[in-house]
This record gives structure tokens, sequence and C-alpha cells, in this order.
């Protein structure tokens, strides 16, 4: 695309113009976006092909559109975080994120859909309901970033941005059969990203090749003075990584505790072949103990409601946020608004965190639950430096099953939780993160993940094993793994 | 199962400033003690003298200069609030005389 916006074969108009035809025809199935953009879309369209007709140097994808995940501040575009409490808000300024799309020439087509304030593994817990799976309209689309995965494999974008806190863009990736990068913590700015949990969050992108997220990474990446936990450091050039594509000599680590007991047979075995492709191409694999990952979904629900608990305060209908006056209450006082105003603005799954941060952080279970949780956290992440001892990159299944049915685990919220078991070590760490198709699982022909971690801020290592790993995959499967999926249009409303 | 009563959801959804429904404590205090019994396996890790970790990367204060520069106009600022009046958030009187 970027290619035939370069040489004139499309114009950015003619292509901003296909994609919002298709959000046309499929997204009332998919319901991936929460807003669509069309007339902004255009209009910085035009712009760009005019900039391109004077004769201007662009950057390399000037023109190509994009959809912006819902938790990512944009001027004059609506954003909600998939939540009642922000419904209407437009903000007076954009993310440094998509401040750098904009700058970079990238048309907005819209916001898409996800768990109210990240918060949940399925994007059945956004306020204006769920997304559905492209592969399968009866199943989830993965979460947090449901819509950010769906836009991208149903076509109603060619790139989007997600944040990932637990593996809320990995997990989608996974699910969609999608690629989906989660950057080493601070190497993207997370200013103007709505805080679900501030230790943890990171804005990456989510596409349909290694190289698009390569090229996607490199336009929002660097250090941003307006975020004080952004890393002002050079890195390596993800987007020649992506191109060099090479494991050779390279050594690989299987994690151990990761792909065991809890995983579909179907997702461990498009891994083991995976690891094996790899292999093939003169990668060095060897299995790699971490101990303390069998306690990262513990310690990571537990730091991740306190850090919620604080960031979600100011949502109280004084300071932010919509405003409920109690019900048969004369003259209410500061805290009865604030109360009724967060029942009536949050949904369930916002509410059990937040509680249960309330709970981690009050007097007398502090250091039983959030203390022991952060001392778990450095655990983690001495596997990981002991691991990168040994190995360049680890491996792991990215997501134990395939996309499960909406409403399956809606009223089971541990076994939800479950589905981010192998993603939460490297958001506790920082380390960077990637999934890639690993193909389709022989019981229910649905797509799986492998993800791949590396050292924080050598996330260049992720586009080198990843590129090779998907040339290896696309020449076994003859194409993309996403032309496999089901014809949308055909049940398109 | 962790003991945690209806009256300690009640008491946490206080503290936490959310009214919720009889059914929702009802819900949320089966919720809540099947997700504690479950990341109470934190507990099983020798504490020793581990550092707590609290954040990925070591912090250090961010500062610039003191300088006077331009920043989000008032016009930009009003945009989102549904009253305003005199260049000023106009807010619906929560509070009694007294």
């Amino acid at each position: 695309m970027a290619h035939a916006l370069g040489s004139g074969e499309l114009s950015s108009v003619e292509i901003v113009q296909a994609h919002l035809d298709r959000i046309a025809a499929v997204d009332a199935d998919v319901h991936a976006y929460l807003h669509v953009d069309g007339e902004g879309a255009l209009a910085a369209a035009r712009e760009v092909d005019s900039r391109r007709a004077s004769g201007e140097e662009l950057h390399v994808l000037a023109g190509v559109p994009i959809a912006v995940k819902d938790v990512l501040a944009t001027k004059g575009l609506p954003t909600t975080c998939g939540s009642k409490i922000l419904e209407g808000w437009v903000p007076p300024y954009d993310a440094t994120v998509v401040a750098k799309l904009r700058a970079a020439g990238m048309p907005i087509l819209g916001k898409t859909n996800m768990d109210e304030f990240a918060m949940g593994s399925s994007t059945e817990h956004s306020a204006y309901g769920p997304t559905h799976n492209p592969w399968d309209l009866t199943r989830i689309p993965g979460g947090s970033g449901g819509g950010s995965a769906a836009v991208v494999a149903a076509y109603e974008a060619p790139l989007a941005i997600g944040t990932d806190t637990g593996g809320s863009i990995r997990q989608p990736a996974s699910v969609t059969g999608t690629v989906g990068v989660k950057p080493t913590y601070g190497g993207v700015s997370r200013y103007g990203l709505v805080a679900l949990a501030s230790s943890l969050d990171q804005a990456g992108p989510c596409t349909r090749t290694v190289l698009d997220a390569a090229l996607l990474h490199s336009v929002i990446g660097g250090h941003d003075p307006l975020d004080s936990t952004s890393i002002n450091a050079p890195v390596p050039s993800v987007v020649a990584a992506a191109r060099r594509a090479d494991v050779k000599g390279l050594r690989v680590g299987v994690i151990k505790e990761l792909g065991g007991e809890g995983y579909q047979n179907g997702v461990r075995d498009r891994f083991d072949e995976s690891v094996a492709l790899l292999q093939e191409a003169g990668a060095e694999v060897v299995e790699v103990s971490c101990p303390s990952f069998d306690y990262a979904l513990a310690a990571y629900y537990l730091i991740l409601p306190s850090e919620a608990s604080s960031n979600l305060a100011k949502f109280d209908g004084m300071r932010y946020g919509a405003r409920v006056l109690p019900a048969g209450v004369d003259d209410p006082s500061a805290e009865q608004v604030m109360a009724a105003t967060r029942d009536a603005g949050f949904g369930d799954e916002v509410k059990r965190r937040i509680i249960l941060g309330t709970y981690a952080l009050s007097s007398g279970y502090y250091d039983a639950y959030y203390g022991q949780a952060q001392k778990v956290r450095r655990l983690i992440a001495d596997d990981f430096a002991a691991a990168f001892e040994k190995v360049d990159v680890l491996v792991s299944p990215t997501a134990p099953t395939t996309a499960f049915k909406l409403g399956d685990k809606l009223d089971d919220p541990m076994s939800m939780y479950l589905q981010d078991v192998a993603t939460i070590p490297a958001n506790l760490a920082g380390v960077p993160g990637m999934s890639l198709p690993s193909g389709l699982a022989d019981e229910d022909g649905l797509p799986t993940g492998i993800q791949i971690l590396a050292p924080a801020t050598h996330d260049d290592r992720l586009y080198g094993v990843g590129a090779a790993l998907e040339r290896m995959l696309l020449d076994r499967w003859g194409a993309p793994l996403l032309t496999q999926a089901p014809e949308l249009s055909a049940k398109g409303a | 199962m962790s003991a945690l009563s209806r009256d300690d959801v009640a008491h946490l959804a206080g503290l936490a400033r959310i009214d919720l429904s009889d059914a929702e404590l009802d819900r949320m205090a089966g919720e809540l003690g099947v997700i504690l019994d479950s990341v109470a396996k934190v507990q099983e890790v020798s504490a020793g003298d581990i550092e707590p970790m609290s954040h990925p990367l070591p912090l250090t204060n961010v500062t610039r200069p003191d300088v006077v520069r331009p920043s989000l106009g008032a016009e930009a600022a009003l945009s989102g609030a549904p009253q305003q009046d005199q260049q000023r958030f106009s807010v619906p009187r929560i509070l009694a005389e007294d």
C-alpha cells in the first residue's frame, strides 16, 4: 500500500475511501469501531495527496490510514475508553502517539472498541457492546484491544494502534491471526494514554505483517519529554531488523513454564512447528526455566487493580467524567454524588478491579498482597535477566487457547484472567513482546499465535526473528493466514 | 475461600466511592473471594530480603527550565465543558448552604 502510494498507483483518498466502504459493509457485524471519522480521514488524505503531488518528500507511511484504540486522546475525536463515564468526551489535545501519526501524514479512520478502561481479555466489557472476531462472529476477538486487532483482521484498516497492559495487543493478535507488538516499556510515549496501570501500560502496533509493525513502531517510538517514563537512549532500528529477517546462530529459549497444562493441543502443535522452523533456519533452540512465572498471574492481578484503583479515582463526577446525582436524595453530599456517578459510569469488571485494588492496598493487607506482589515482580524480572544471559530471545504460545465463544467466560473472572498467563510476565518486567500468527488449530480451524520476547530496548530482535519465521510460515501456507478467514461481506449487514 | 463478607465488600465500595446495589454486593463478595484465593498464591513466595519492584524502569525526576511557554488556551480547555460561564467551568451546586 505504501509502495502504491509512493509510485502514484493509488492516492491516499482512494485508499481511505476503500476502507470507509469496507467499514460500512462489515462493521455492523464486527463492531470494531466506536467512532469513525470519515470526513477527517479524507481531509487528511487529500492533504497528503496534495503534498505528494507538489513533490514533497514524505514518510514511507504517509497516506496509509490507521485506526486508534479509544484509550488514546485524539484532538477533536471522541475518546471514551469504552466507558460510559467518558461518553461524549472530545479531548482538546492529541496523545504523543497520535501526534506522531498525524505528523507522518497518516489519516486516522476512527477509534476502536476496547474493554472498558482496558480491563478484560475479550472486548466484552466495553460499555458499547462487544466486538466480534472476524474469523467467527460468535467468538471474541481478544481484549482489551479486540477492536484494534479486529479492524486489521477484517480489512477495516491496514494498521492500528493498541495498548498492552498484560497482553492486550498480543492476545488479540493471537486470536485474530494478526501481528501485535508490545514495545519495551518506555519505548513509546504514554502521554495522552488514559492510564490503567501506569507501570505496565504500553502502546504498540497492530498489523498484518511483521514489516508493517516495524514501520509503524518506528513512527510512534522514541523519547518524549512529556512522559517522565520515556526512555531517552538510542535503540537499534526495528525496520532494518525486519528487513534482515535472519535467525542463523541466534539462541532461542523455549519457556518451560508456558505451554503445558491448560494450553489447547492445537495451540501447542502450531507452536512446536514454529520452533522447529526456527531450528531449521539455523537458530539454536534450548529450553529455559523461569520458575517465578508461575506466580506472575497472581502478582499481576494484585498490582494492576492497585494501580487502577488509584488511576481511576479521578473519574468521580467532580474532576473528570459524567456526573450522576443520587436518586431520591435531597442536597446530596460530594461523596454521595461521587458514589452514584461511579456506580452508574463504571461497568462490572472495572468496579471489581477497583474494589480488589482498594482491598490490596488497605491497611493490614498491604504487605500480604501488594507488597508481596512487588517482590514477585522482582523475581520475574530476575528470571528474565537470567534467561537472557543464556539466550537472545524467548518464545512461548501467546495465548493458551484460540478465540472462545462470546459470553463463555463472562461469569468466571479467573478463567478470563488466565487468557493472559503467557503475556503478563513481559509487562511486569518491562521487556518487549511480539505475537505473530503460527497457524490454525486443528480442533476448531481458528488462529493461534507464537510470542517472541527480548530484553528491554532490544525490540529489534523481535522483528528479526518474527520476520524470518513469518517468511518461512508464508512459504508453508502459500498465502497469508488471513486469506483463509471466511469472507465477511457474505455475512455483512 | 478467603473471608471476604458482604459487609467487607460494602466497606471497600465505600472507600472506593462506588455505590453498589444489594445484588452487586452479593455477587461481588463471591467473585472477589475466588479471585483473592487465587492471587494469595503470591504469599507462597518466601519474602526473604527480596527488594520490592514497583516499576520496570529506575525513575528519576524530569524537569525543564522554568520559562513561560504556550499552553492549552482557555477556549480549548473549556471545549469539553457541558456548561461554562466567563471562561470558567460551570457546575451544578452539590453542597447545601451550611
